[in-house]
């Protein structure tokens, strides 16, 4: 079973092989290779799951058979085969459930480079997951950078073209931020493989030495993950980008990219920062306020919104929030919430603009909630499917979003009073922003339409199953989610 | 305070450029000056890594037979990293003026004010 190992690496070059593949064949085939590219990804990284997990294995994966610093290294433990098998399964559902729109909204001719990038953005996810060398990581940033802006600036038309422009900026605003930090990391330890330069960071820090440009780099490359994720006040290019994009790209930014970044963080506090110094640093202090505000001010400025896309688009900020939160909450219980956010949010989000994307698709493209009156009549589908995530969003018990608050709760118990009460006041004042924006919108799809009858529209099969899908792994976890949950403080525990 | 800043002042030089390409990038109206602000941040990253890469007294990496201790070299790394990011670098920059021309052909400006309100008048007409 060793050779299961091997995967991740077979993987990451098949991504690489198949976007270049992709650039020749025409849409249809290469709509096909992503699937599948997705799909093998998926059972691949399970099959690397249940074997880690089982036999407790947490090891490095030389390239090469060449050490350190001639080769470069991946990392494989239970924790990285996890995320890796979830956004591939995600992957594989947007692209599944998005086929429709994908072949409508972008030009024919154009089709097989939107796949040429979503094989880029499954390399750079994976890479992400699995390195061991922070500027391999950075490397695979920037790809995961320009494959994203390549799926928006598809769309030919000026608001597309804008919302990549403002992507663009503040993606690299982000990635400067972060190699800058690189740099001043590389500067004083010396090391660029994570495990090496942890270990400097300790004796560094203990010893009191460099701690100026040590706090720095933290705090440079946090920030850079933060801005690259949505952090706020960093997130005001989400509405317009998520809100402009076709639904199918929407929903691999929101649900998977803005989670690989911040995944990458999650694994550089671990590896790189040293999980002991980076809770003596501070700087999770500044992520706990700026996830509180972040979720408030994003669910106010959802609440505001008329058009659909953009009001989910800002809930998406508030749910970047959430994880930075429980990130800045504690490193046990805290990250292992944060961790579980991701989740549930990479599950729930892309289900939601798919929804979305087919309701105002049903109602002839209109976006603002007025026009899209009785929506979910017309397409059954989306509407169910809109619901259900709805529902998630705002915490309705036996759904993942209602385990995520819970689990916040109780992650603020081991905190200090002061983040115990505020964690409490932002979930329950958040929940009922959430409860406000969403039934709305529910009511509103509900609604029965002004004037004329629409006939109601056939859902495509891809979409009912992807929708299916989503809404059966939300009940699931949202039900079963007790183990799941433990087994993943275990894997934090060994990461 | 002035001595460690003299002592390090290339490393100084690289964080004030690096302050420049930042504010130009982030806060400019004109998308050209943007894109060049990309690359003076990029830029500054660069020089930052290739001085603390360079020993004064020691040999350019390749090792010659008359001579095989490596503590007569300067470390390779910075250089391979900084090819690396100018790789990058490249790419980030060939993508952004890609867009610019694109946001040109269509909008004739390439002020983002300018743009924001032809984009806001275009979205007044959506459904």
């Amino acid at each position: 079973m060793n050779f299961c190992l091997n995967f991740p690496l077979f993987l990451i070059v098949l991504s690489l092989a198949s976007a270049v593949i992709c650039s020749v064949l025409n849409g249809k085939a290469a709509r096909l290779t992503a699937i599948c590219l997705a799909a093998l990804s998926a059972v691949l990284n399970t099959v690397i799951l249940f074997y880690t997990y089982r036999n407790n294995i947490s090891i490095p994966y030389l390239m090469g058979h060449y050490p350190h610093p001639w080769g470069n290294e991946l990392r494989i433990s239970p924790m990285e085969a996890l995320f890796s098998a979830a956004f591939s399964s995600i992957l594989f559902l947007c692209l599944l459930g998005g086929t429709m729109q994908i072949r409508q909204k972008v030009q024919q001719d154009l089709s097989r480079y939107f796949y040429v990038m979503t094989c880029l953005i499954q390399a750079a996810l994976l890479v992400l997951v699995y390195t061991n060398d922070i500027f391999t990581g950075y490397v695979f940033i920037e790809i995961c950078t320009l494959s994203s802006c390549g799926i928006l600036m598809i769309r030919k038309n000026g608001r597309s073209t804008l919302a990549s422009v403002r992507y663009m900026i503040f993606s690299l605003i982000g990635s400067g931020l972060f190699m800058f930090g690189l740099i001043f990391m590389y500067n004083v330890t010396g090391e660029l493989l994570m495990p090496n330069v942890r270990s400097a960071v300790r004796v560094l820090w203990e010893s009191g030495r460099y701690r100026v440009p040590l706090l720095t780099s933290i705090c440079l490359m946090t920030l850079g993950l933060g801005i690259k994720s949505g952090l706020f006040p960093f997130h005001i290019w989400m509405a317009d980008t998520y809100g402009t994009a076709i639904p199918g790209a929407s929903a691999v930014l929101s649900g998977l990219v803005s989670k690989g970044y911040i995944f990458f963080l999650v694994k550089l506090i671990y590896d790189v920062f040293d999980i002991r110094v980076f809770y003596a640093s501070g700087v999770q202090n500044v992520l706990f306020v700026l996830g509180a505000v972040g979720i408030i001010l994003g669910s106010v400025s959802a609440m505001r919104e008329n058009n659909m896309p953009r009001m989910i688009a800002f809930s998406s900020a508030a749910q970047i929030g959430y994880i930075y939160m429980g990130i800045g909450i504690s490193p046990g219980l805290g990250i292992t919430a944060a961790l579980f956010q991701i989740l549930a949010h990479a599950a729930t989000k892309p289900a939601l603009f798919l929804a979305s994307g087919v309701l105002t698709n049903a109602m002839g493209g209109a976006k603002k909630f007025r026009n899209l009156q009785g929506s979910g009549y017309v397409h059954i589908w989306g509407g169910i499917s809109f619901t259900f995530e709805a529902f998630s969003m705002i915490g309705v018990p036996l759904t993942m979003g209602f385990m995520c608050k819970y689990l916040f709760g109780a992650a603020a118990f081991d905190a200090s009073v002061t983040k115990l009460v505020l964690t409490l006041a932002v979930l329950s004042i958040s929940t009922i922003l959430n409860t406000i924006y969403f039934t709305r919108s529910v009511i509103c799809i509900y609604r029965l339409p002004v004037a004329g009858d629409r006939t109601r529209e056939r859902s495509q099969t891809s979409f009912i199953f992807a929708a299916a899908v989503f809404i059966a792994v939300n009940l699931f976890f949202g039900i079963f989610g007790k183990s799941f949950i433990d087994a993943l403080g275990n894997c934090v525990t060994i990461f | 305070m002035w001595t460690i800043l003299w002592n390090n002042r290339i490393q100084v030089a690289a964080v004030i450029l690096f302050a420049v390409g930042f504010v130009t990038l982030l806060l400019h109206r004109n998308l050209i000056k943007k894109v060049i602000g990309l690359n003076i941040m990029d830029t500054a990253a660069y020089l930052f890594l290739t001085s603390i890469g360079y020993i004064q007294g020691r040999l350019s990496p390749v090792i010659t037979e008359a001579d095989t201790a490596a503590e007569h070299y300067v470390n390779p790394l910075p250089a391979g990293l900084v090819l690396t990011g100018i790789v990058v670098s490249v790419s980030v920059t060939a993508v952004m003026l890609a867009l610019t021309i694109r946001i040109y052909r269509r909008y004739h400006t390439l002020n983002l004010d300018e743009i924001y309100r032809y984009v806001h008048d275009e979205m007044e007409g959506e459904k």
